[in-house]
C-alpha cells in the first residue's frame, strides 16, 4: 500500500519536473477542438457531437498513455524491480493515469462544449459518465502500453493494439454519454452506467493478473 | 484405431454437405433455400470460437509453464481461427446478399466478426515484432488472454443490449423457437462437430510442422556452433 502511493507521488514528481508532458496533452485536445470548431463551426447533431467529442478523447488518451512505460529506460526498470512488486507498479500506474485521464476529458469536455455547443442535457451525469469512462481507458491503455513498450516500434503498435480491444468498452461509453446528453435520466442510463464501471473493474483485474507477466523478462 | 476421429471429421462433414443440400428444408419468407447456409455459416464461427478458445487457454498454460509447444499451438489456432473467420465472413456476405440486401449491413454481429479479424491480426503483428522466441511467446499471451476476454464481452454481452438483425438478439427470437425444425437440427449439430474437429486436425499438422521446423532451426543453430 505504501508502495503503491510512493509510486504514484514519483509519477506525479516526473511529470512536475518535466512539464512538458501534460501540457502538451493538453494542448493537443485544446488544438484539436479548434481545428474541428473551425472545420464545423458548430455541431447541432447529438451523435455527430457525441462520437466526435469521443474520437479526440481516444485519440489524445492514447498518446498521453503510451508514454507511461515507454518513458522507463531498462535501467530504471531493473532499480524499480528490485524494490518493490510488479502488482504496486500497475495499480500505481492505473491509478496515476486515470487521474491524468480524467484531467484530460474534463478540459475537453469544457473546450469542446465552448466551441462546439453545449448540448450536453444532463451535466452531472455527462462527468460521472466521462470520468468512469477516464478510468476505463486509463486502465486498458496501461497495459496495452507495457505490452507495446517490450516491441521495438512501439508507437505504431500501441494504436494498432488497443483500437480493437477497447470497442466494447468504447461503445459502452458512447452509449452512455449520448443517454446523458439527451437527458435520459438514471432510470434509462443506469443499466449502462453499470455495465460501464463493470467492464472497468473487469478491465483493471486482467491487468491486475497479467502484468507481472510482462514484467519479468 | 488411434485416427477415429479424424475419420469421424470426414464423415460428418461429408454427411454435412450431401445432407445440407438433399433435406427438406421449411419454407420461410425472405430465407428460402438460403437457409441451408446455415450449415456452413453458422458452423463457421462456432468453430472459430471454439479455435479461439484453445488458443486461449493454450495461452494461459504457457503463461503458467513456460513451454515452447503451448506457444505453439495457441498461436496456430488463433491462425486457423482467422481461417475460419474469413470463410465465415464470406458465406455470411454472400447470405447477406440474398436476405438483407447488401453484403456489409450495420448490425453487432457484423461488427462483431470484423473486430475479431482485427484483434487476432493485431496478435499476429505484436508477435511478428519481436525476435526473441520466450518474450514473443509471453508477451503475445497476455496480449491473447486480454483480448480473448474483452471480445467476448463484446460478442455476447453487449450484442444484448442493443438490436441486432441476427437471430436471438434484442427482440428477435432464436433461431431454434422460429425455424429451426428437427430435420435441420439433425444435419446442424453434426456439422458444427465436423468443421471443429477437421479445424483440430488442420490444427494437428500445423502444429506438428511448426514443431519440426523448430527442431531443425536448433539442430542448425548447434551445428554451427
Amino acid at each position: 500500500m505504501n508502495d503503491i502511493i510512493f509510486l504514484i507521488k514519483k509519477e506525479a514528481q516526473l511529470e512536475f519536473r518535466q512539464k512538458y508532458a501534460i501540457g502538451g496533452i493538453l494542448l493537443y485536445v485544446i488544438s484539436t477542438t479548434f481545428v474541428c470548431y473551425l472545420s464545423f463551426r458548430s455541431i447541432v447533431d447529438i451523435p455527430t457531437w457525441n462520437a466526435l467529442y469521443w474520437i479526440i478523447v481516444l485519440f489524445a488518451s492514447v498518446n498521453a498513455i503510451s508514454k507511461s512505460f515507454a518513458q522507463e529506460s531498462q535501467g530504471k526498470l531493473l532499480y524499480l524491480y528490485t524494490l518493490t512488486n510488479p502488482k504496486a507498479i500497475i495499480i500505481s500506474k492505473i491509478i496515476y493515469n486515470s487521474g491524468l485521464l480524467a484531467i484530460l476529458t474534463l478540459t475537453t469536455t469544457f473546450f469542446y462544449s465552448l466551441f462546439l455547443g453545449n448540448v450536453i442535457g444532463d451535466l452531472k451525469q455527462f462527468i460521472i459518465v466521462a470520468i468512469a469512462g477516464s478510468i476505463g481507458l486509463a486502465s486498458l491503455l496501461t497495459l496495452v502500453s507495457a505490452i507495446a513498450a517490450k516491441t521495438n516500434n512501439n508507437v505504431s503498435l500501441m494504436a494498432t493494439l488497443s483500437f480493437p480491444i477497447i470497442l466494447p468498452l468504447l461503445i459502452t461509453i458512447i452509449h452512455a454519454s449520448k443517454n446523458a446528453i439527451d437527458d435520459l435520466g438514471w432510470a434509462v442510463n443506469g443499466k449502462y452506467i453499470i455495465v460501464l464501471l463493470a467492464l472497468n473493474a473487469l478491465i483493471t483485474a486482467l491487468s491486475y493478473l497479467l502484468f507481472p507477466y510482462l514484467w519479468r523478462d | 484405431m488411434k485416427h477415429w476421429w479424424k475419420i469421424l471429421a470426414v464423415i460428418l462433414v461429408l454427411y454435412t454437405i450431401i445432407f445440407g443440400f438433399l433435406i427438406e428444408v421449411p419454407a420461410l419468407p425472405i430465407l428460402h433455400e438460403s437457409i441451408r447456409n446455415l450449415f456452413y455459416h453458422v458452423t463457421m464461427w462456432f468453430s472459430m470460437i471454439i479455435l479461439c478458445g484453445v488458443s486461449w487457454v493454450y495461452s494461459i498454460m504457457f503463461l503458467n509453464t513456460g513451454r515452447t509447444d503451448h506457444d505453439i499451438i495457441a498461436s496456430e489456432a488463433a491462425n486457423l481461427g482467422i481461417m475460419f473467420g474469413s470463410i465465415g465472413i464470406l458465406t455470411g456476405m454472400i447470405w447477406a446478399n440474398f436476405t438483407w440486401g447488401a453484403p456489409w449491413v450495420n448490425d453487432p454481429k457484423l461488427n462483431g466478426a470484423a473486430i475479431t479479424m482485427l484483434i487476432y491480426l493485431a496478435y499476429f503483428v505484436l508477435r511478428n515484432s519481436m525476435d526473441e522466441e520466450q518474450k514473443r511467446a509471453k508477451v503475445s499471451s497476455v496480449y491473447n488472454i486480454f483480448a480473448f476476454i474483452l471480445l467476448i464481452v463484446f460478442l455476447y454481452i453487449l450484442p444484448r443490449m442493443t438490436d441486432s438483425l441476427h437471430p436471438g438478439n434484442g427482440g428477435n427470437g432464436t433461431f431454434s423457437d422460429l425455424d429451426i425444425d428437427n430435420t435441420m437440427r439433425t444435419v446442424f449439430y453434426p456439422a458444427i462437430i465436423g468443421w471443429t474437429l477437421i479445424g483440430v486436425w488442420f490444427l494437428n499438422i500445423r502444429v506438428r510442422i511448426k514443431k519440426l521446423s523448430h527442431q531443425r532451426e536448433t539442430e542448425l543453430i548447434n551445428n554451427n556452433i
